[in-house]
């Protein structure tokens, strides 16, 4: 009974971890920070798949060693007793922390704390029951004020701008596609009109929940022309898992071209 | 066997009491972080004069407390080694009324202080401050409602002269009840200082 | 050796005092058992529910449309998919995982195991079992309320959860019942956890020192304490959220929402004030659905190796660490919700530490088999694989310990392997060992072996089946919550999620052997003796099933600690607890308990 539990674990270990290496399981990133995230994804697979394959391998072992009862066997104290337990733990678990939070967090500081480019193109996002609308600036490179009172679908006015006071709010072009140019820092501000959301791309590496209330940066600079999609992570209601909208990294060319599309309409 | 005899016997009573007001504080400290975070969230923090009648609850509730020691029992009880309490005497009856009566005042002042909030035309969900008023005074009162609970359990005890579990009793009901007291102090300061 | 008890041996013999409204620690840990057994159930069936409709969504399910009316026809709607999906978390973390290995176990053995003749507060103890009754009922009614059963999860995050009618479906009175529910779950489990700890510092026998607690005791003891730190935090939030629900206030919903096209009349709340208090209460959570399981195993473990268990002080040390840590990482849950991202490299420090304590405590486990005779009962079985899969999903946390990994990860299929794994799964496994370890001592009658083992095998291997591919899942970023997979980068998914949804009717299905051997065992099991497996605590020194009072009049006298196994004792290579013959001269164990002066 005992061998079988030792080799039923040894397979579970011996597949599971097989099937994590065989296949490239994420898909390719298209970020200039997304790679420092691999990075450390990979590094953190190795040492805790080598902690998992090994743990699982000594249970095994020992389950299969001493698994008969025999009653002229002595049994035995393990070597040291606790004391190479907790320093190894200690030691071993330890470091795995310390390189990990040393190097994890500054990767985690370039893109969730340090500020965005000062030139980078600011776009606007809303996040709704369940949809996304994205707002650019326009020409003068400023934003109208939004007034929730005013948010009116029928009419199209879909985030509450008033472009009949606000001469800021007249030229912004509102798209329900978030389209960037490539190699070109782009930062996000997220406001939820309801309740909250998340922006979620897996290509880029990055997440943001929105909260209402609150207006949260996220910036990011693609470096592929690509078409992903944007999805939301956080549960916003029944068309949760249909909320979406896509993200088109475009040549500088492009964009302008798309951005006067999008003003003409 | 000697060299297995244990400390005397706490009353459980009084460790379930000390328990129960690291729970109550608990709560309040969640619900007073809560308050803080909540001003510091939005500047639509509006500013109200508390009523009067608080300073006056205070001194009810502060007397209440000095009320209760009176009513303790004046020969300390001593508890032998097999856990066995022995009091000479049981807490005092006319004490516990006066102090139950006061808590009664107490709560009677803070539904007059409500009322009033109301007249004024401040009520629960009229802002974020008085939200937190009426929330902090209503926790404050249900818990207090408990102690009268023990406190009623107290005289019955001594009206059943069973003078050891009346002893155990007023213990575990007196540091319940001055644990509101000090409560209410701090709320009553939390309160005075945001609101 | 015993001194005299002096009040009820007898028990009181009506039908209700006895069984119903019982004052007995043993019938309301019964009690406690059955109700999670109902809830661990209705939780399963709702999970397959889920599973069949994510491996097949189109097709119906037979019978579902007559019963439930938001899937007419059998085909789940993606609204009641959510409602499943909620209930089914909130039943299993509240009413299984907290209810079943610490207010059930924990109140049928813990008096016994420390020579009381029951809790220190028996009418708190009848309270808080009929208050956590009152919970499930009130939470399965909201399955049954018009705008049906709430769907915001079991996190109910605000405002979602706080606005009311206008957010959808499930947002009217089935959200109101469940923080109602919750609310109510937290005053029970609050005067549990009083009364949890009153009777371990007051109550226990002549001669059971703090060191002599056998360490399922230990680990009660110390779940009762984060229970009652984390649910005097989570009652004021249901309260605060009630409130927004109901009373016009502002906690939680910040001023300009517009939710189907009507601007809210609230303004200033603060949503994540909602989740800060909510995972100041839910990370600790995790500690109290897994810790008894630390204690179960460590307490079966010495019995089935036969020798004592490597390092019981750093064991005890260990869960006293995790628990006080446990206060210190909640943060964790919130990387990517919007508060401070200089706070997310703050908690991430203590989350990475927390596996420190956690690790020593598997080593240790992991270095008590070495040099073991094993005797291969199911509880052994379960106590193994509870160290398999509680590394498993321990080192997933790695993962998401981390927010620069967080940040890909999060709200993914990889998360939710992870927390089944390492609380539901191994949780779980600490039930069942702690079933089959503790069937004779409740009911007088052995659990057929060979079902438990059959049971064992079929569920071990079913639980990796089902779990381990969702890291694969979420290593594509596949989104958890979702009631299908319309978005184009997860299509492919949906074979893999058929191969879970297969593993999991199966592994549910090997469930039905648990039940009939319970069943069968309890009426037809064999007779047990009182210590069916030479095990050394208080527990196995009274009858099967114990007498009304535990100790037939007398309360035991302790002289040894709980972990003398591999010794020379009277009946055999260990020594019970209350057995007043001498330390043995050649101590094997380095960690044996030392006698107080």
């Amino acid at each position: 009974m005992g061998k079988l539990f030792a080799i039923i674990v040894a397979i579970i270990t011996i597949v599971s971890a097989a099937i994590f290496i065989s296949h490239q399981w994420m898909p390719p990133d298209v970020s200039v920070l997304g790679a420092g995230i691999d990075h450390q994804m990979a590094e953190t697979m190795i040492t805790s798949g080598i902690l998992f394959v090994v743990a699982q391998l000594v249970l095994a072992s020992f389950v299969w060693r001493f698994a008969d009862n025999n009653d002229q066997r002595k049994i035995k104290i393990f070597p040291g007793g606790a004391t190479p337990m907790v320093v190894g733990a200690i030691i071993l678990v330890g470091a795995e922390i310390l390189a990990l939070t040393l190097v994890g967090s500054k990767i985690w500081a370039s893109i969730y704390i340090a500020p965005a480019d000062p030139h980078s193109l600011k776009i606007d996002v809303q996040a709704e029951q369940f949809a996304y609308y994205f707002r650019y600036p326009g020409p003068d490179g400023k934003f109208g004020k939004l007034h929730p009172e005013l948010i009116d679908p029928s009419t199209g006015n879909f985030m509450g701008l008033d472009p009949a006071n606000d001469t800021a709010a007249r030229d912004d072009i509102v798209a329900a596609t978030l389209a960037v140019p490539v190699n070109t820092p782009v930062v996000l501000e997220l406001h939820a009109k309801d309740v909250s959301h998340a922006f979620y791309v897996p290509e880029l590496r990055i997440q943001q929940d929105f909260v209402p209330g609150l207006v949260i940066p996220l910036h990011f600079t693609a470096t592929r022309l690509t078409k992903s999609e944007i999805v939301c992570t956080q549960l916003c209601g029944l068309g949760h898992y249909n909320m979406r909208a896509y993200l088109e990294v475009m040549s500088a060319d492009d964009f302008k071209k798309w951005l006067n599309e999008q003003s003409g309409q | 066997m000697t060299s297995m005899s244990m400390k005397p016997q706490v009353s459980p009573a009084q460790t379930g009491v000390w328990v129960g007001i690291a729970a109550i504080t608990m709560s309040f400290a969640a619900y007073s972080s809560a308050l803080i975070v909540r001003q510091g969230a939005n500047p639509d923090w509006q500013h109200f004069t508390l009523p009067r009648i608080l300073f006056f609850n205070t001194l009810v509730v502060v007397a209440s407390s000095a009320t209760l020691y009176a009513a303790r029992p004046r020969s300390a009880a001593t508890v032998d080694r097999s856990g066995t309490v022995t009091a000479v005497d049981a807490p005092h009856r006319n004490w516990l009324y006066v102090t139950i009566l006061l808590g009664f005042l107490f709560l009677f002042g803070q539904i007059l202080a409500w009322r009033n909030l109301v007249d004024q035309g401040i009520t629960l969900a009229s802002g974020p401050s008085s939200s937190f008023f009426y929330l902090l005074t209503a926790m404050h009162g249900l818990h207090l409602l408990g102690g009268l609970t023990g406190l009623f359990y107290v005289v019955y005890r001594v009206r059943r002269s069973t003078t050891e579990r009346a002893v155990r009793a007023y213990g575990a009901a007196s540091l319940y009840w001055h644990f509101m007291t000090v409560l209410w102090i701090y709320l009553f300061a939390l309160l005075a200082t945001r609101i | 050796m015993s001194s005299p008890v002096s009040s009820h041996s007898a028990g009181p013999q009506g039908f209700w005092r006895k069984y119903v409204f019982s004052l007995d620690h043993k019938v309301i840990g019964r009690q406690y058992l059955d109700l999670s057994l109902v809830a661990l159930t209705t939780g399963m069936i709702l999970s397959w529910l889920m599973r069949m409709h994510l491996g097949w969504p189109t097709k119906a399910i037979p019978g579902l449309g007559a019963i439930a009316p938001e899937a007419a026809g059998g085909i789940i709607t993606p609204e009641y998919y959510l409602s499943l999906m909620t209930m089914h978390g909130t039943i299993m973390v509240f009413f299984v995982l907290t209810t079943a290995p610490f207010a059930g176990f924990g109140n049928f053995i813990l008096p016994i195991q420390i020579g009381a003749e029951d809790m220190a507060f028996p009418r708190f103890n009848m309270m808080s079992f009929w208050v956590t009754f009152v919970a499930f009922v009130i939470l399965v009614a909201a399955f049954f309320v018009p705008e049906g059963p709430p769907l915001s999860g079991w996190t109910a995050y605000a405002p979602l959860s706080a606005v009311g009618k206008d957010a959808g479906p499930g947002q009217g009175w089935g959200q109101t019942l469940w923080v109602i529910s919750i609310g109510t779950f937290c005053i029970a489990q609050l005067l549990g956890s009083l009364n949890f700890i009153a009777t371990t510092l007051d109550l226990r026998t002549k001669g059971m020192s703090l060191a002599r607690m056998p360490f399922s005791t230990w680990a009660w003891f110390i779940t009762s304490v984060i229970g009652l730190i984390a649910f005097s935090v989570l009652l004021p939030a249901c309260v605060l959220l009630l409130l927004d629900r109901v009373a016009g206030t502002s906690f939680f919903i910040p001023a300009g929402l517009v939710i189907s096209d009507r601007l809210q009349p609230h303004a200033g709340g603060s949503p994540l004030l909602w989740q800060h208090l909510f995972w100041f209460f839910g990370h600790p959570e995790v500690y109290i659905a897994i810790l008894p399981g630390f204690g179960i195993v460590s307490h079966i473990l010495p019995a089935v190796t036969r020798k004592p268990l490597l390092g019981p002080r750093v064991f005890i040390a260990c869960m006293i660490a995790i628990a006080f840590l446990s206060y210190t990482v909640w943060g964790h849950h919130m990387f990517m919700s919007g508060m401070n991202p200089f706070s997310a490299t703050v908690f991430s420090v203590p989350t990475l530490i927390i596996t420190i304590p956690a690790a020593i405590t598997t080593l240790l486990w992991i270095g008590t088999l070495y040099g073991a005779k094993l005797r291969f009962n199911t509880a052994a079985l379960f106590c193994l694989a509870f160290i398999s899969v509680f590394v498993s999903g321990g080192i997933s946390g790695f993962f998401l310990a981390q927010p620069a990994i967080d940040s890909y990860l999060h709200g993914t299929y990889f998360v939710v392997g992870h927390f089944h794994f390492v609380m539901g799964v191994a949780a779980m496994f600490g039930i069942l060992a702690g079933t089959y370890f503790w069937f004779p001592k409740m009911f007088g009658r052995m659990m057929n072996e060979r079902l438990g083992k059959i049971h064992f095998f079929l569920t071990f291997i079913g639980v990796y089946c089902i779990f381990m591919p969702m890291h694969y899942l979420g290593l594509g970023g596949n989104v958890r919550r979702y009631s299908a997979f319309t978005v184009d980068y997860m299509k492919g998914s949906v074979p893999l999620h058929r191969f879970i949804t297969v593993a999991a009717l199966f592994t549910g299905a090997a469930q039905l052997i648990f039940f009939y051997n319970l069943i069968r065992s309890r009426f037809r099991g064999q007779i047990a003796t009182d210590n069916p497996w030479e095990a050394t605590s208080l527990e196995w020194t009274t009858s099967s099933p114990p007498p009304h009072d535990n100790f037939g009049g007398h309360h035991p006298v302790v002289y040894h600690g709980p972990n003398e196994y591999g010794v020379a004792g009277r009946n055999g290579d260990y020594i019970m607890q209350n057995s007043p013959e001498p330390d043995p001269a050649t101590p094997t164990a380095a960690a044996r308990t030392p006698a107080t002066a």
